[in-house]
């Protein structure tokens, strides 16, 4: 007779299957992360042939990228001129250092402000709320949306007059660098001022108190305390800014005028004429670049304890 | 230890000072919104900039005809119900994905990164890569089919770690005490798990909304024939730039306030109810 087992089952993996949990979204970022990212580093390495690609294993998409005016090549007179590709890298990488660092100096003290301020949670999640719904918004709408503000009519200049700063309407102010630097920054502000928020708040109000009852003046609590707390929350911030504005191209066009091009216009364009293994190349060194400046954001700052 | 006066003045101040800093930042992030919101309302012979030449609707009225930036309502209707495909599928998605990451598993650490990387690498990287396969496959894009999927990638992250943070807080001790009680795993889902997680659900389904409805990069060369509302919007910057182009921003950021409006709300609710 067989025994009967009256002890209760033991479940040793509760919940659904792990495996059928994650085969959709592994399905879908394959298809639809992994291979256009290994489409376009094979295709760096094809021709370009009239209406598309060849097959083939050429570096030659790679030589023009560096070589075209003169680098690397001793007969030419300008010798160590860059070629105009890897300048417009250059200048991307330009304005996305400059615009990252205004973002953190203005999003600091407003997540600052929202996470130690502010004391109840309900107005402290309302007030960050308020700061985060432009993200949600389309972000070519609020681009345009400085058409008005700049300019020689703008609204930047009617105040500027009306203060007696200038006399008449300076024109600096729109398809200028200034004018895309101020968009590039209020566009992009808001995805540092989050990851901020969120390490703030998350620091642990007694070490505060403890720190003030042992003497410690307000200045020092931030620095010795917040600021070393809170660097996993801004190096995350940072390289949200930073990726998103290595990948820029639309605001560009809609500010700048399109009298500067990224990267990311350059990759429009070479797609634009069927030049798709030259796009890739270009995608490929984007791709470099942002991947040492995520290197250097992280060798700065331990995120690990964040995630 | 009783705290010293100029040290509380001191501190007054800085939260005074921070709190018109704040004003100061809302009015940087929405005053460009708001000026371009007043001059839709430019008369018929006004321009893109101040002053206002009279008041009228004239702009507006031009959004409802056909020729201005191509056929406006169809683009329209198919960046909803692409944003409703996306809102949906990121619900799921990054559901399912969280209640994979409370288990430890083989590979959880590349999937983690894999499902973070949709956050990091550009849109247009993303677009040539998969504009350029489909090419080459003979494979037609569509807005429904190519762009969706790089949208979903977009939206994931965001969903994911909405989900994530939701399950961190979640007692798995309700789903324990069910399965004591001879309840299958589909009824606990169903009858313990769900309730509690809806309001995160709503949330990462706002991203997945919202993040898809304006989104341009990814879209941009993958939609294929029909044009979406960013693509739009888009086309319409390369011609001479009208007060229509205000109008229609401004009736697309109202409505993306009303949706963001909607999702808190129902958010709201939801949560009031499951707590």
């Amino acid at each position: 007779m067989p025994i009967e087992q009256t002890e209760p089952r033991i479940r040793r993996d509760p919940g659904f299957p792990v495996a059928w949990l994650i085969a959709p979204a592994t399905l879908w970022l394959v298809a639809f992360l992994l291979l256009p990212l290994l489409a376009i580093f094979v295709f760096s390495f094809w021709k370009a042939s009239g209406h598309g690609l060849t097959p083939a294993f050429t570096l030659e998409n790679y030589q023009n990228f560096f070589a075209v005016e003169g680098f690397f090549d001793p007969q030419h007179e300008s010798f160590l001129t860059p070629s105009i590709f890897l300048r417009t890298l250059w200048t991307t990488f330009r304005f996305t250092a400059t615009v990252m660092a205004i973002c953190l100096l203005l999003a600091y003290p407003l997540a600052y402000f929202l996470a130690m301020q502010v004391e109840s949670f309900k107005w402290q999640l309302t007030l960050f709320l308020l700061v985060m719904v432009p993200f949600w918004t389309s972000y070519l709408i609020r681009a345009v949306a400085w058409l008005p503000m700049l300019g020689r009519h703008g609204l930047l200049n009617e105040f500027l007059m009306s203060t007696g700063l200038v006399d008449e309407p300076v024109s600096f102010l729109l398809y200028s660098e200034f004018s895309y630097t101020m968009a590039l920054v209020q566009l992009y502000v808001v995805l540092a001022v989050g990851p901020i928020f969120f390490s703030l708040a998350k620091i642990d109000r007694a070490l505060l108190e403890a720190a003030r009852d042992m003497g410690a003046t307000s200045f020092q609590i931030f620095r010795e305390i917040i600021v070393p707390l809170s660097l996993p929350g801004v190096a995350i911030g940072m390289i949200f800014v930073f990726v998103l504005l290595m990948g820029e191209f639309a605001t560009a066009v809609v500010v700048y005028g399109g009298k500067t091009s990224t990267t990311g216009t350059i990759i429009l364009n070479y797609y634009g004429i069927a030049n798709y293994p030259f796009a890739a190349v270009n995608a490929i060194m984007l791709m470099l670049a942002m991947m040492i400046g995520v290197i250097v954001i992280l060798r700065l700052v331990d995120i690990r304890k964040e995630l | 230890m009783a705290r010293s006066s100029p040290e509380r003045r001191r501190r007054f101040r800085v939260k005074v000072g921070l709190s018109i800093y704040y004003v100061m930042f809302l009015v940087f992030i929405y005053g460009p919104m708001f000026a371009m919101f007043v001059l839709s309302f430019q008369g018929p012979r006004g321009g893109v900039t101040f002053p206002m030449r009279g008041i009228s609707l004239h702009w507006w009225a031009a959004l409802l005809q056909p020729s201005i930036v191509g056929d406006l309502r169809s683009a329209l209707a198919r960046s909803l119900i692409l944003a409703i495909i996306v809102m949906v599928i990121t619900a799921v998605f990054s559901t399912m994905l969280a209640m994979a990451f409370r288990k430890r598993f083989f590979g959880a650490g590349v999937l983690f990164y894999a499902i973070m990387a949709g956050l990091m690498v550009p849109g247009i990287l993303l677009s040539l890569g998969l504009a350029s396969l489909l090419r080459q496959l003979g494979l037609p894009p569509a807005w429904w089919s190519s762009a969706l999927g790089l949208h979903v990638v977009w939206t994931l992250p965001f969903g994911f770690l909405v989900m994530m943070a939701v399950f961190n807080r979640f007692d798995g001790r309700l789903e324990e005490a069910a399965r004591d009680m001879g309840a299958d795993e589909w009824t606990v889902f169903r009858e313990v798990t769900l309730p509690l997680i809806t309001p995160g659900i709503v949330a990462a389904g706002l991203f997945g909304f919202t993040l898809s409805y304006d989104e341009f990069a990814r879209t941009t060369l993958v939609a294929g024939a029909q044009n979406t509302l960013p693509l739009d919007i888009n086309a319409s910057l390369t011609q001479r730039v009208q007060p229509t182009l205000f109008a229609l921003g401004t009736a697309s950021t109202l409505f993306s306030l009303l949706m963001i409006a909607m999702f808190i709300a129902v958010y709201t609710i939801l949560y009031r109810r499951s707590h």
